[in-house]
């Protein structure tokens, strides 16, 4: 779930927005529904918008009885310790580790591994995956399997991989990659960006190799239900909690 | 009913906190001994490292006091693995509650990763934590370090190899798994042991 200024809003390709809905009745009810992890992402950048959703973080964690990662606008340890104090189980941190990658190991060394997941939003540029800076708008200078690796080193705990052009079109995971980074990785890979079809989970974890798959918008709009989905993935052979 | 959290510097408190508020329960998160003493039920939580968070519970005196705690008590993860005897994060022994030693995962194939998180089902349940039909449900496990299987295991999961997600001796109850944070699985498991009678 993004949020801004307090609502669920999905950006379709990192641009445009609907609304979606409140975080905490949204994230409640797909609890209930079965989602075995939810992640609500902080896009508000005024320092105002960020205590907003720090109280937004202390009712969701009063409210909803599985694990949350909150990510967005995290710069520093005081961040990450304010929405830790709030409840969150996990952070999750993007362009700030980029810009200092030293900020996993602190992380890692004050929290745990377990608290730091490292989001990396991706595009395929003349043959090599670009990592980009502040929700995909400035590319860098890291490829997205060395960064990743590096990030591991550093002491983080999972790796939420977003292929820009697969993200909001609805055509399936980026598999390959995600299957080269299950290869090359010793911590969990989370897939994210493209799920339109149950099919499309059923092959991040069959052929991209995911340890767990990331959607909103399917299950923002009831396009895909989660039970539905889960027992589906099982038909399939994939081992999920129903 | 009063319910006491032990307070040290475990990343869980408040996680614990708002599941027992959800469930009609205002604990005390405390660590004055005689709070600790006085309460019906008291819960050891625990997100962090166990060498250092032995050291805080001993400066406190708190290693002594939770031993000799006579009610209902449940350790949940690293509340857990510190009521064993030995624990090979930081090489440093515990409370001995559980007179067995936690270790680390070793993977065994690229799949097996470490820290190990994720739903888990529980099986083989010999305690009053999971009366009620709790037998193969999922909970929700996040731990580098684990309990082998002995004769206090209340409850076996399997990854990378079985180990204990439960552990039950007289008034001693702990999870490996999160109650916390394990949907209405875990609400069951912390109702059931809100509901243990207590001996004394």
């Amino acid at each position: 779930m993004d949020v801004k200024d307090g609502k669920t809003v999905k950006g379709v390709n990192f641009v445009n927005f609907r609304n979606a809905g409140d975080p905490v009745a949204l994230g409640a009810a797909y609890g209930r529904a079965g989602a075995d992890e939810l992640v609500y992402l902080d896009i508000t950048a005024s320092h105002e918008g960020r205590k907003t959703f720090t109280d937004l973080v202390k009712r969701i964690a009063e409210n909803i009885n599985i694990p949350f990662t909150v990510g967005g606008g995290i710069h520093e340890l005081g961040d990450v310790e304010r929405l830790l104090a709030a409840g969150a189980d996990k952070v999750s941190v993007n362009s700030a580790a980029i810009r200092r990658p030293a900020l996993i190991r602190e992380i890692a060394a004050n929290y745990g591994s377990q608290v730091c997941v490292v989001a990396i939003d991706a595009d395929y540029i003349n043959g090599q995956w670009v990592c980009f800076l502040n929700g995909g708008r400035v590319p860098t200078d890291k490829l997205l399997f060395d960064w990743a690796a590096e990030a591991e080193s550093l002491g983080a705990g999972e790796i939420l991989f977003t292929s820009m052009a697969h993200d909001g079109v609805k055509n399936g995971y980026a598999n390959e990659a995600l299957a080269e980074l299950s290869s090359r990785l010793h911590i969990p890979v989370i897939a994210s960006g493209g799920a339109g079809k149950k099919e499309h989970f059923r092959d991040a974890f069959k052929v991209g190799r995911a340890d767990a798959a990331l959607a909103a918008s399917v299950f923002h709009f009831g396009e895909i239900g989660i039970a539905d989905l889960k027992s589906y993935l099982r038909q399939e052979g994939i081992d999920v909690r129903i | 009913m009063d319910v006491a959290i032990v307070k040290y510097n475990a990343g869980n408190i408040c996680s614990v906190d708002y599941a027992l508020r959800r469930l009609g329960i205002t604990p005390v998160i405390t660590d004055v001994p005689e709070q600790l003493k006085a309460a019906d039920k008291v819960i050891f939580p625990g997100v962090g490292e166990a060498q250092n968070t032995m050291e805080f519970l001993k400066r406190k005196g708190l290693d002594r006091l939770i031993k000799e705690l006579d009610q209902p008590v449940l350790g949940i993860c690293l509340g857990m693995q510190l009521m064993c005897s030995y624990s090979e994060e930081g090489d440093v022994d515990c409370l001995g509650i559980f007179d067995v030693p936690v270790k680390r995962f070793l993977p065994q194939r690229h799949e097996d990763k470490v820290p190990h998180m994720g739903w888990n089902t529980i099986t083989n349940l010999s305690s009053p934590l999971f009366s009620g039909d709790l037998e193969n449900q999922y909970t929700y496990f996040v731990h580098s370090y684990y309990v082998p299987v002995n004769a206090c295991t209340s409850a076996t999961t399997h990854y990378i190899h079985p180990f204990s997600a439960a552990l039950h001796r007289d008034n001693f109850y702990a999870t490996q798994f999160h109650p916390e944070k394990s949907g209405a699985v875990g609400e069951h498991i912390l109702e059931n042991f809100l509901k243990i009678g207590c001996a004394r």
